[in-house]
């Protein structure tokens, strides 16, 4: 059996999407790596409880998710890794299951929207457990209601950290610090209040207040400290390119620390979709006003698009499912989603990764926590003649391990100095070997083996 | 309602749903393996699947991300 579409994603952007097109009477599959719908915003505990549920739109979330389950098929702990177009047009999408086993999904159509993932900068003593991410902490706290630590410090760049440190107060946590590296003027002028989200900021502001946060601009935690786990950091004062004016160490058993975000966008790469660079420079894939990429065939909402908040990616996928199905889509749709790329344009400018974190890091610090590559190490390529991302990746193998440069390759593009460049054989996730050799042969399309091809609906 | 799975033979308690490496996160067990060179201990990092930092092995299985897999009862993981 083919779907007329087949969504990769069950956030915000994948679920509107599939839902859109689900009503409109197309045959559709969504399909998610997580156990639950939600993606990263409305990632939630099992059993949450109904305090929980009323955060932010969850409650509404979970009811879309619900009626998308009535009109389509959801496959769950499916992680795509690979994305093939057939020679009647069609594409086969290969999974692997929840068993770890094969599967492949046949569609006519195809709807990206996939995300992103936090984006780290190396600096020495991040890869000691107790460094995680921003995001990491957060799916902690939302998704298992699990409280990361006793004394958190949370440093990085943009307003996501915001509601990760609330997050982490109210459920009980000390949070020592919120260190902001960009911006001199403090919460008072958070550009979140100059973009008509004052309610947001302001519920942040008083939460830190009331748990006697401090929130500081212009700081970062520039090393983390300890045996086998983080025991402190070390917190700095920056000029405004980054660079270290004085520092104070902190005591803390954990750290959350984000930059800003990397959009997903490897499925996209591996159609042949064409990218674009965002304000941030991050690589994205080219949309037009439909969520059309330049393949024909494929749509992508939400993150992979460009970064810019739930909202927005909800406001894409609904414009995707439309004209997925061929339906018109209504000029309030597309002027909110404009509104929301500029609002997510503003915040990429105000926050802005700035050149002075390569001093913070030492010649044996790790850029590659994978393949164990020191700074000393990507030097030395350089001074050998790679001048840029790839030919630094290939002397010295930062990059080259599991993760396949998505933690360190902006740090890498940053040192090689030139802007991200998209990846040239991406896989969505790395998978066994066996699993390659199947697509080799071509998946059979076994509707015996195939938990989708289920006639009942 | 919590259940139990065993890390070297020690229990860490689980909440239905939680993934195995936020079980072990929570008991305080933060580091699960070492890197190949440097014998460094790794364990969650980005906890969303990106980073392969927590792999673990379950039930003698090759080794797995623990920031994505739920824990059953009855998992027996073993640090290496
Ligand atoms: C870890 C993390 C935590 C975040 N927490 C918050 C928060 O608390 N508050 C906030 O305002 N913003 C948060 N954000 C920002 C958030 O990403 C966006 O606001 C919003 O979730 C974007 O929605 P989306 O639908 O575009 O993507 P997402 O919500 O990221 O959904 C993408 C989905 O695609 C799935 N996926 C990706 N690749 C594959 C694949 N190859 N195979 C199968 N499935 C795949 C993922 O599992 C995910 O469920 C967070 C971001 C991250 C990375
Ligand atoms: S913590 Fe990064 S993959 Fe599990």
């Amino acid at each position: 059996m083919t779907y007329d579409l087949v969504v990769i994603g069950g956030g915000p952007a994948g679920v509107a999407g599939a839902l859109t097109a689900a009503l409109a009477g197309l045959r559709v599959a969504l399909i998610d790596s997580g156990a639950r719908l939600g993606g990263q915003y409305f990632r939630h505990a099992a059993a949450h409880g109904t305090g929980h549920a009323a955060e932010s739109g969850l409650a509404r979330f979970l009811r879309l998710g619900e009626r998308l389950g009535e009109r389509a098929d959801l496959l769950l702990r499916h992680q795509v890794w690979h994305i093939s177009q057939n020679d009647g047009g069609d594409f086969t999408v290969h999974c692997n299951g929840p068993d770890g086993g094969p599967v492949a999904v046949r569609a006519r159509r195809l709807l990206i929207a996939t995300g992103a993932h936090d984006r780290p900068l190396p600096f020495p003593g991040w890869d000691l457990p107790g460094v995680l991410t921003a995001g990491g902490a957060q799916a902690l706290l939302k998704g298992n209601g699990v409280v990361p630590g006793r004394r958190v410090v949370v440093g990085g760049t943009g307003p996501f950290l915001l509601p990760v440190a609330t997050g982490l107060a109210e459920a009980g946590a000390r949070v020592l610090g919120v260190y902001e590296a960009n911006g001199g003027l403090g919460l008072a002028r958070h550009p979140l209040l100059a973009m008509g989200k004052a309610g947001e900021a302001a519920g942040y502001a008083a939460t830190l207040a009331r748990h006697l946060v401090p929130y500081r601009t212009r700081r970062a935690v520039v090393a983390a400290h300890g045996e086998r786990e983080v025991q402190a950091v070390t917190v700095a004062r920056l000029d405004q390119d980054w660079n270290v004016l004085a520092t104070r160490v902190v005591e803390c058993d954990t750290v959350a620390v984000g930059y800003g975000f990397v959009p997903q966008i490897e499925l996209g790469l591996q159609l042949g979709c064409g990218t674009r660079q965002d304000v941030d420079g991050s690589p994205v894939l080219s949309v037009d006003s439909a969520q059309r990429t330049t393949v024909p065939g494929v749509w992508a909402a939400g993150e992979p698009t460009g970064v810019g908040g739930w909202q927005l990616s909800e406001l894409e996928g609904r414009i995707a499912g439309r004209s997925i199905a061929e339906r018109p889509v209504a000029g309030v749709l597309t002027r909110r989603r404009d509104r929301g790329r500029a609002f997510g344009a503003a915040l990429q400018r105000a926050y802005p990764v700035k050149a002075g974190w390569q001093g913070w890091l030492r010649a044996d610090t790790l850029v590659c926590r994978c393949e164990e590559v020191p700074l000393a190490r990507v030097r030395e390529a350089r001074d050998l003649g790679a001048t840029d991302a790839r030919s630094v990746k290939l002397l010295a193998r930062p990059g080259m391990g599991w993760c396949q440069g998505r933690i360190c390759g902006y740090a890498v593009s940053c040192l090689a100095g030139e802007p991200q460049q998209p990846s040239r054989r991406p896989i969505a996730q790395p998978v066994s070997l066996g699993a390659l050799a199947d697509t080799a042969d071509g998946i059979p399309d076994d509707p015996a083996t195939d938990p989708v091809d289920d006639p009942a609906h | 309602m919590t259940f139990h799975i065993t890390i070297d033979g020690r229990q860490v308690p689980v909440v239905p749903g939680q993934t195995i490496g936020a079980a072990l996160h929570a008991a305080g067990v933060r580091s699960w393996r070492t890197t190949r060179f440097g014998g460094r201990p790794r364990g969650l990092f980005c906890g969303i699947g990106v980073c392969f930092d927590c792999l673990i092995s379950v039930n003698g299985r090759a080794p797995e991300r623990a920031c994505l897999l739920e824990a059953a009862p009855g998992d027996e993981v073993t640090t290496s």
